[in-house]
């Protein structure tokens, strides 16, 4: 059944404006150039994201304990990625191991993981109708975090590679059902309530993997491994971190871009979105999912990494606009470029000595949530 | 005869307890019904069960004959519109685009605008009076001015039943009596029109017909006259009522509190 099913009248009566608002319409029409006010913008932020994007990951390559030429790199990763056009002629062993076996694959994962997280956020953000959430808030990240220590301390991540990343996912798919089971009444799920549930359950989830934690201290190389997935980190990442991680959020970003219209109308609320043809219970489900998905993966590799959903597609909003079809590939390209960043301050503020993935984006995350909180309460006049 | 929106014998039981029981509407087209009734009497819950998007517990809701649980979201978006109370508008979306979601059922998932779907849209800015708040951000805008985007949004959809829940609350007299008119116009153009309102007055000037409806129970559905009586009024108000004066059979009402003179004296002397 359609509009044109229902009756011809349907469009024509649709034209015609009543006396009043026609009358009125005379002085008021909308000018014919007038379009939104962010398509300069969505333009000039990709221009001059994606390049920053590009230029941090060979930055990133080339820079390090031992230097090396960035013309070097740009050969190496040549012969790797089209070995038919470039020779591998004149490419020292040293060069090649440590450009193509330890920091291309680095660089990779960090895309992938800032580029997940991002779109995460965006996803938790525009479903929540809050620009301050993102998956870590509402629990999904302390679950991913959990599923891993669950894994490391049952001895599964020492015998299957996939055990790591399907545990995060499961983890974190399982804490966002809880909480929002937990904070949904007669078919209403309020945001403060799904908040305050994920604070939470949140805070239940990481006890639970403190104690973990506590009761693997006896074997060292457990526990050392734990303490990395809980500050996060992308030390000795390997191509086999980049093949567990990419295609779940490859797949996961595309599958949001395929929900991005929906998003919009469903951050508008739910009421609305159904009326105007989502599927919102399904809808909401595939987010979720999504959401859970890319968390997982993400933290999978890179341990729990925090603030990047939450203040990526912030600051990409305010260029781009609320449009998640414009919002989720900008924050993806802005996401990946923040956490090469990140890793390469990471790796070179302090040598030898690196400091934690985490440590960074929280350093440049949490002054900014402070400065949102702030900004938000001045707007209420609280 | 069965209306192009029909409930039937619907209930809605929410957090163990009955908002809306036994609720039989029809919605005709080319008139306007008002749902009126106190505050908590059931008029949202109603607008949103007719509008597909709260199920109903018990009894069904039939859009041109077919139950509405068996039409997909899209088709039936297609043919409804539904206006929310309030508008829920965090982020930063212009006017334009808020109004051009109205075509979302309209356009494939990866389809671009096309010229209908713009003509539909700046002429739903023009018939809501918003033309000239096109570009501005929805965030910028006051209660009323929200009000009216949302009324635009559905005017934007062309389908032929629109559902509007308070659409007045939040308007000054000027835009009040224009979202009235606009929907009497809409209704004179063939569309079937539903308005929830706490406007008695306004319902019997722009309404062909009225629904009473108090504690979530149907009191009567009719023409104005018939239905907004001072007994009805009284059941469901606790106010007394008179008609002052009728203009072409439209009746205005006036409205008592339902305390007598005496007792009011007895108060004051006793204080």
């Amino acid at each position: 059944m359609n509009a044109e099913s229902l009756g011809p009248e349907v469009s024509s009566i649709s034209s015609a404006a009543p006396p009043i608002a026609a009358a009125k319409a005379g002085l008021r029409r909308p000018s014919p150039e007038g379009r939104s006010q962010f398509r300069f913008r969505r333009t000039a932020f990709l221009l001059i994201v994606t390049p920053i994007l590009f230029t941090a990951a060979v930055a990133a390559i080339v820079a390090g304990s031992t230097h090396v030429d960035w013309g070097v790199a740009l050969h190496v990763i040549g012969a790797k990625v089209f070995p038919f056009w470039i020779g591998h002629e004149g490419i020292e062993k040293a060069d090649d191991v440590i450009i193509w076996l330890i920091r291309t694959p680095r660089v990779i994962v960090a895309g992938l993981v800032g580029a997940g997280l991002a779109i995460a956020g965006a996803l938790m953000q525009g479903l929540f109708r809050n620009p301050l959430a993102e998956s870590n808030t509402v629990g999904v990240g302390s679950g991913a975090v959990l599923g891993a220590m669950i894994v490391f301390s049952t001895g599964l991540a020492a015998k299957s590679a996939i055990a790591l990343p399907i545990a995060a996912f499961i983890g974190a798919l399982l804490a966002l059902i809880t909480v929002y089971a937990l904070a949904t009444r007669g078919g209403v799920t309020p945001v403060s309530m799904l908040l305050l549930t994920g604070i939470a359950l949140s805070a239940l989830l990481i006890s639970i993997s403190s104690l973990l934690l506590t009761l693997s201290v006896a074997n060292w190389e457990v526990a050392e491994e734990m303490i990395f997935w809980m500050s996060g980190g992308l030390d000795k990442r390997t191509w086999t971190h980049v093949w567990i991680c990419a295609p779940f959020i490859l797949f996961a970003f595309v599958a949001s871009l395929y929900y991005a219209r929906d998003l919009d109308l469903m951050s508008q609320g739910e009421d609305t979105a159904s009326a105007l043809g989502v599927e919102v219970e399904s809808t909401k489900r595939a987010i979720i999912v999504i959401s859970a998905l890319i968390t997982g993966s993400a933290i999978a590799v890179a341990g729990a990494v925090g603030f990047v959903g939450l203040v990526v597609p912030h600051i990409v909003r305010l260029f781009v606009g609320p449009s998640h079809r414009s919002l989720l590939p900008s924050s993806a390209v802005a996401g990946a470029a923040f956490v090469i960043i990140c890793d390469l301050l990471a790796r070179t503020i302090h040598p030898p000595t690196e400091i934690r993935l985490g440590v960074i984006t929280a350093a440049f995350g949490a002054p900014f949530f402070l400065f949102l909180l702030v900004r938000k309460y001045r707007e209420l006049d609280v | 005869m069965k209306g192009t929106l029909s409930t039937t014998a619907i209930g809605i039981r929410r957090a163990s307890r009955w908002i809306l029981q036994d609720c039989g509407i029809d919605l005709f087209q080319g008139s306007v019904l008002a749902v009126v009734g106190p505050n908590g009497s059931g008029k949202s819950t109603l607008l949103r069960c007719m509008a597909g998007i709260w199920p109903a517990t018990e009894g069904r809701v039939t859009l041109e004959g077919r139950d509405m649980r068996d039409i997909p979201r899209s088709h039936v978006a297609r043919s409804l519109a539904y206006v929310p109370q309030e508008a829920k508008l965090e982020f930063e979306f212009t006017v334009r685009e808020i109004v051009a979601m109205g075509r979302y059922a309209h356009r494939g998932r990866f389809n671009r605008e096309t010229e209908e779907d713009r003509q539909a849209a700046e002429d739903a800015l023009v018939r809501a009076d918003i033309a000239h708040l096109a570009d501005r951000f929805v965030t910028q805008l006051s209660g009323g001015e929200r009000q009216r985007v949302l009324i635009a949004r559905s005017l934007a959809t062309r389908s032929r039943i629109l559902l509007l829940d308070e659409p007045t609350a939040s308007l000054d007299v000027e835009h009040s009596l224009d979202v009235l008119q606009l929907c009497r116009s809409l209704a004179d153009e063939g569309r079937a029109v539903a308005i929830a309102t706490h406007d008695l007055n306004g319902a019997c000037r722009f309404a062909d017909r009225v629904a009473l409806l108090d504690a979530g129970r149907l009191v009567g559905v009719g023409s104005p006259a018939s239905v907004l009586t001072p007994s009805n009024i009284e059941r469901a108000f606790h106010v007394r009522s008179e008609v002052v004066s009728s203009v072409n059979g439209v009746p205005f009402l006036v409205f008592h509190q339902l305390v007598n003179d005496s007792s009011l004296s007895q108060f004051l002397g006793g204080s």
